[in-house]
């Protein structure tokens, strides 16, 4: 394990981006969301959660496919390249690194989405240890450990320290590109990690979502859930705006469009919200036609859907973004309670 | 920005022109033998209220560097009282975008009934040379729009 | 909060509404969502409180095609987004029993968390009964404290008074909480040079998502289907290209309410990046006060709204360039 001071982050963000970009949680009036580093942004390791999730880092919320252009009478077609250099993601959470677990499962299974899968390919992510975990955290539902996060390189905030501890062969690269400014931790080291990492368990303990129970959650639980009266009851604050699945570091869906330059056309894909009324429009209409229909498929396939087809695997990681967002309050935990308090006074 | 450039920058002009008078007076200065720079695309509209914000942006952001709308003098209106509604609503869009940091000048409302020719095209010449004076719209430019 | 609750009751059983409109506790100390309250289910986790910010004349608009009157409870401030429903015809009067409960400011969780005070447990000192002056928050982390003002939701500051315009009966009382000019903010930007305001619409405008929470929530915001949600419509509602996209997005969806929007602060509120949504529409309120007169949406049904009405000496547009 390797460490640095706290104050000399600046230089080992000058360091790393030298060689590559670098994506870390910056402030931009006063919200923390991953952004490109350069000397003037202003980073935020503190802030526990960023609004959006570092997904955009390898699916990005708008991305090009294609442009075609036309001069005169000649009409060409120009892929957009494909992500052929690496990049760091510095700062990314365990519920974070886990989300794009999720993502694997639907990008680079067959047929392999090319943007993605080159993305992952050149991202080397180093993943920090959550200092203090919130009241709106439930990875630990999950089985996600936030005092050990398993990415290419591992690294926690102790005292004035930052601690390095690569994972991956990639992480090691990047930790030898770093020789220099990152010096070894020694037993001192060690022991301070090992204090941290039983300080964030203690607080995960604490956590009022720690212990939610997932009993009934899984792919068998099909018709049973899906035809519960409670969907009708638990939709009603619902105002079918997107922030939930744009905050959400699992959500996966996305539109294609067209966008008219006037000289050609651009063809990109942007996320979609599954809590559109335009969402998967077809020439004969929408096939969820109410707004309950549409919430209920978002918990369906979070809790129910994307369980039966990837072997048990739940589509949400626990980040509690969506709690905390939500115009409504509306979110993932209410509606698991929902469903379990219903079951108990039956 | 040089001098050189300003000279070589032709902006893109989109003019608004209501059917009844402004389109009229636009002919109007054609068959007078006027002159205003080609610069000008004219889009003809049955009322200066049927342009709705969304018009005005939406050339904006295909590239446009100015647009101006024309319609009948106030109390001219063909429905009587639609470029009073217009008026209102450009007042209020052109300083919101004035707020958002939109140079003042790019966008004018100017009312040209069918028989002032020699005002449209006046219009036009000092219009095109404002905006040629401002330089390209880069603000309310699509970047997916500059080739 | 058990007054409201008792009321409620009463007015269920003597069969005046079929249910009730009002706020569920949620299971966090400050997540309460709106909700619905019939006759047998019990009020265990009705709540009012400062956390209770919610505009419920926009859920209004959906309870209007129900069977039946609702009994729904509006804060000041939201009595003049229903009333300017009301003049859209959005909503039915006969369809709701307004009753018009106090409000001391409700209170924005972020700006809790902003001041540090996270891993929260329990929060006192939001109840309508509290003074309403400090806030003892119970955390993992320790018991914190922080000022009632400091918590408070921007628009609270900029409060329109706590005079409810529309009701059939009113409970609990109101503290004034008004302590800032409304337009301030708006009359700093305009003072900006143009490259300075551009950079600060910018840099906030960047941050959007196209989440259309903003839209979702807004009471004036009550077309059926909106502009953006057409695919008819050659612009996508949902790229965030940083070009151009959002400002038309947020300039548009203000124009689209100009005249019609109450100042309610809803689109501010729920925003997921802090995106200070008011200050477009405060804007348009602003040139309209200056432009037409002084004119508040939804104080008056009966009122002409400024963009459907004119006089034949209103201001030409080009005062926009020729005032200083």
């Amino acid at each position: 394990m390797l460490k640095i001071e706290k104050e000399k982050l600046p230089e080992l963000f000058a360091k790393i981006a030298a060689g590559q970009e670098l994506y870390l949680p910056v402030n931009i009036s006063g919200q923390v969301n991953f952004a490109a580093w350069d000397e003037e942004v202003q980073v935020d390791l503190t802030t526990l959660k960023s609004v959006k999730s570092p997904k955009d880092a390898f699916f990005p919320q708008s991305e090009n496919l294609y442009t075609c252009k036309r001069e005169g009478k000649k009409i060409t077609i120009e892929p957009e390249e494909l992500k052929n250099q690496s990049f760091v993601v510095f700062g990314m959470k365990a519920c974070d690194v886990q989300g794009l677990k999720v993502l694997d499962q639907v990008f680079l299974s067959d047929p392999v989405d090319t943007f993605y899968a080159a993305r992952r390919e050149h991202g080397v992510i180093v993943a920090l240890a959550c200092h203090e975990p919130e009241e709106t955290c439930f990875c630990k539902v999950f089985g996600i450990d936030c005092a050990e996060p398993a990415a290419d390189v591992a690294a926690w905030m102790a005292g004035e320290e930052l601690f390095f501890k690569p994972l991956t062969e990639k992480g090691e690269a990047l930790t030898k590109s770093l020789e220099g400014l990152l010096t070894p931790a020694g037993e001192a080291g060690e022991q301070a990690v090992e204090e941290e990492k039983a300080a964030i368990r203690a607080i995960v303990e604490k956590l009022p979502y720690s212990n939610l129970s997932l009993e009934g959650w899984n792919g068998d639980a099909l018709t049973e859930k899906f035809d519960s009266p409670l969907w009708e009851e638990l939709y009603k604050p619902c105002l079918a705006c997107g922030t939930c699945t744009f905050v959400c570091p699992t959500c996966q869906c996305y539109d294609i469009k067209d966008y008219n330059t006037g000289h050609g056309v651009q063809r990109y894909r942007c996320w979609d919200s599954c809590m559109y009324s335009d969402f998967t429009m077809m020439a004969h209409g929408n096939n969820r036609t109410s707004q309950m229909q549409r919430f209920r498929q978002r918990f369906m396939h979070k809790l129910v859907y994307f369980p039966a087809n990837n072997d048990g695997m739940y589509s949400c990681v626990g980040c509690g973004r969506c709690v905390e967002k939500c115009p409504a309050a509306l979110n993932i935990v209410k509606v698991i309670k929902s469903f379990q308090k219903q079951g108990g006074e039956k | 920005m040089s001098i050189e450039t300003n000279e070589t920058f032709r902006p893109k002009i989109v003019a608004f022109c209501c059917n009844w008078c402004s389109y009229a007076g636009a002919d109007l200065a054609g068959s007078s033998r006027l002159s205003y720079p080609a610069d000008v695309k004219i889009i003809r509209v049955p009322c200066s209220c049927r342009v709705n914000p969304m018009f005005i942006l939406r050339a904006f952001e295909k590239g446009a560097d100015g647009v101006i709308l024309c319609g009948c003098h106030p109390g001219d209106c063909h429905y009587s009282t639609g470029n009073y509604y217009a008026r209102r609503r450009m007042t209020l869009l052109f300083s919101m975008l004035d707020y958002i940091g939109v140079e003042n000048g790019r966008t004018r409302v100017e009312w040209v009934s069918a028989a002032e020719g020699v005002k449209f095209s006046a219009t036009m010449n000092e219009f095109v040379e404002k905006i040629r004076s401002l330089g390209k719209n880069v603000r309310l430019g699509d970047l997916r729009c500059r080739s | 909060m058990q007054e409201l609750i008792k009321r409620a009751k009463e007015l269920l059983a003597d069969g005046t509404v079929v249910r009730v409109l009002g706020w569920k506790a949620g299971d966090l100390p400050y997540n309460p969502e709106p909700a619905y309250f019939a006759k047998d289910t019990d009020f265990a986790d009705f709540v009012y409180n400062g956390f209770c910010g919610a505009n419920l004349s926009k859920y209004m608009i959906e309870a209007s095609k129900m069977e039946g009157k609702t009994l729904v409870f509006l804060k000041p401030c939201d009595t003049y987004s229903f009333n300017q429903l009301l003049k859209e015809h959005r909503v039915e009067r006969e369809k709701a029993y307004i009753i018009g409960v106090g409000c001391k400011g409700k209170l924005d969780i972020e700006k809790i968390k902003a001041l540090g005070i996270k891993g929260i447990q329990s929060i006192s000192g939001a109840e309508l009964t509290d003074e309403a002056e400090t806030l003892t928050v119970q955390t993992l982390y320790g018991e914190k404290t922080c000022a009632y003002k400091d918590a408070m939701l921007e628009r609270c500051h900029v409060c329109k008074g706590k005079e409810h315009k529309i009701y059939d009966e009113l409970l609990l009382t109101s503290r004034d909480t008004t302590d800032a000019d409304r337009f301030a903010e708006v009359a700093r930007i305009e003072g900006l040079s143009p490259e300075e305001k551009f950079a600060f619409f910018q840099k906030e405008l960047g941050k959007c998502i196209r989440c259309n929470a903003c839209r979702n929530v807004c009471p004036a915001c009550s077309c059926r289907k909106c502009v953006f949600d057409s695919n008819k419509f050659d612009s996508s509602q949902k790229a965030n290209a940083d070009s151009f996209e959002e400002k038309m997005f947020h300039i548009i969806r203000a124009f689209h309410v100009a005249g019609r929007c109450t100042d309610c602060g809803e689109c501010s509120r729920v925003c997921p990046q802090g995106i200070p949504l008011h200050l477009f529409n405060r804007k348009f309120i602003k040139d309209i006060d200056e432009f037409y007169g002084e004119y508040q949406a939804g104080e008056d049904v009966d009122a002409d709204a400024p963009l459907t009405s004119f006089t034949f000496e209103d201001v030409e547009p080009s005062v926009v360039s020729t005032r200083s």
